[in-house]
């Protein structure tokens, strides 16, 4: 009898499912949890944007639009990004329109990895760029951060993980799960190591918008930096658009020509609906995001205080929206400590290795939710670590 | 922001936030969110706390009207003097002077549409300065003291990382 099993890709075969899919799974059949997983805005899309999109369909723009995105579009994230970021792009030639920055991500390594190439994955991270690194024929090589540097990285991690196959950094700050942010002159460091190399840099800053005690800065706007990075930006975070599926890449020219082959054979175009809500979200948002921010310091500085108060050290996170506090003192790792306490308590959080081996020991919580709920949680946190 | 103002607004948006938990949100001393919070309650700044009630959910019956009001300004007082009494009723929930084809918006709750039209007609039509009135009732609240109504509250966002 015919057997697919033996018909499969080996790169995607050898790629074990996410640790935090498991968990959420279990999660899925449960009832009456409260959950402090969810890696996504609990505001819904601003009214004026989801108007835009909606009036897009009335007029009829149910077309594909240019493979890059359209133009108008391509060109408010540039004027966004220059008024925000002090980024520089020209939207004819360094601009692709993908499907989130998911999408995005793919496209940067696929554009420039080659078999045998190593691509330096700073840990804790998001989930997807060492599967999508060995996808492409690549060598993640993790590279684990530091609690006591507050998770940043720094230049002498880098320069240590560099070696002559080394093709690539991902750099993703504000980071999911930690938080973490690197200020300008942080980043200043890393370049430095940088500008000696042949490294290229893919820097995911889909939580650019939400940077809580200064502002962000794109590696790419330090001298000697634009030429050998892959901005990867979306509206997911920073516009409570996670469904509309939207992001972008902001890359010279050279490596945008090859990203932009790839979108176009693999995805032809990022949907219309999407980009004329976009186009809107560019031009009139700028007041949502801070509106939407002001509420996640808040939030964030109650999660971290509450969780102190119970007893679990947690750094300040600078950004994004998760709290990844320290639970390693009773004995139980992190997958222990999250399935007692779902099935003990009802609470769930998501435990820390599932963003990289050296998250062991610690664990992630999304402040995406109401304050009410965000203290249920901490509560009934501090009633199980009581019994342990 | 002010600090003052983001007191504020966080206390529209949820009254039952005390100033201890204030304090850890905005990362002041509890102390000085206290002392802003007195002082806003002390000038008239906080005027009350109350509850956004969906009565539709109860087995109370009652009805809500909205009425425009012609009146006759007075002297000295314009429309203060007429609205002023007007807001004493605890019928009326709210009172509002406007501009455009008529003078006084009110909000007003009763237990029945008689009892809501008796109210208009004992009361306030025959007020003194008042020269007309027209009663229109709520049929339907979708939206209120910025709560949509007959949301689905269920949290749907999928799990995905």
């Amino acid at each position: 009898m015919f057997d697919p099993t033996t018909r499969l890709n080996h790169h995607i075969v050898k790629i074990r499912p996410s640790g935090i899919r498991r968990f959420f799974d279990m999660l899925d059949e449960m009832k009456d949890v409260v959950a402090l997983t969810v890696g996504q805005p609990d505001f819904v899309t601003p009214w004026h944007i989801r108007d835009a999109g909606i009036r897009s369909l009335e007029e009829g723009k149910t077309y594909y639009t240019s493979n890059n995105g359209l133009l108008e579009m391509r060109q408010e994230i540039a004027a966004y990004q220059k008024r925000r970021f002090a980024l520089e792009y020209d939207p004819k030639t360094e601009i692709i329109v993908t499907v989130g920055g998911s999408e995005a991500i793919d496209l940067a390594i696929r554009a420039t990895v080659n078999p045998g190439d190593e691509i330096i994955v700073p840990e804790p991270c998001f989930v997807c760029y060492a599967p999508l690194v060995e996808l492409a024929g690549g060598t993640p090589v993790p590279l684990p951060l530091k609690q006591e540097n507050n998770f940043k990285l720094t230049a002498e991690e880098l320069k240590s993980a560099i070696t002559p196959r080394t093709k690539a950094l991902v750099l993703a700050f504000p980071n999911n799960p930690t938080g973490a942010c690197m200020t300008r002159e942080e980043l200043e460091t890393l370049a430095e190591v940088l500008r000696e190399t042949e490294v290229l840099v893919f820097s995911d800053e889909i939580y650019a918008e939400l940077t809580y005690d200064y502002k962000h800065t794109s590696i790419a706007s330090l001298p000697g930096m634009r030429e050998r990075t892959v901005v990867i930006g979306g509206f997911s975070k920073a516009y409570a658009m996670t469904g509309w599926r939207l992001g972008y890449t902001l890359a010279p020219a050279v490596l945008t020509k090859q990203m932009a082959k790839i979108h176009q054979y693999g995805i032809m175009c990022a949907p219309t609906t999407s980009q004329y809500a976009a186009i809107e979200a560019l031009r009139n948002g700028d007041e949502d995001i801070e509106r939407m921010k002001a509420e996640y310091k808040a939030r964030r500085n109650l999660i971290v205080e509450r969780l102190r108060a119970i007893g679990l050290p947690c750094f300040l996170p600078e950004g994004a929206f998760y709290a990844f506090p320290y639970i390693g003192g009773f004995g139980l790792s992190s997958e222990e400590f999250c399935e007692k306490l779902l099935y003990e308590k009802h609470v769930a959080i998501v435990p820390g290795d599932a963003f990289g081996s050296c998250g062991e020991g610690f664990a992630r919580l999304s402040y995406a939710y109401s304050v009410r709920h965000i203290e249920q949680a901490i509560t009934r946190i501090g009633e199980f670590l009581k019994t342990l | 922001m002010t600090i003052k103002n983001e007191i504020l607004s966080h206390l529209e948006n949820d009254a039952h936030l005390d100033a201890a938990t204030l304090a850890v949100m905005l990362g002041e001393q509890e102390e000085a969110v206290k002392r802003e919070i007195a002082a806003c309650e002390a000038d008239g700044t906080i005027l009350s706390y109350k509850t956004v009630v969906n009565w539709e959910k109860t087995d109370r019956r009652m009805v809500r009207a909205f009425i425009e009001l012609k009146t006759i300004p007075q002297r000295d007082k314009g429309f203060g003097a007429v609205a002023e009494r007007i807001a004493q009723y605890p019928q009326v929930r709210s009172v509002f002077l406007m501009s455009g084809g008529f003078d006084l918006a009110l909000f007003v709750e009763g237990e029945s549409m008689r009892d809501v039209a008796l109210f208009v007609a004992e009361k306030l039509a025959t007020m003194e300065g008042v020269t007309s009135t027209a009663t229109h009732f709520v049929l339907q609240t979708y939206k209120d003291n910025d709560v949509i109504f007959e949301q689905d509250h269920a949290d749907q966002r999928g799990n995905s990382w």
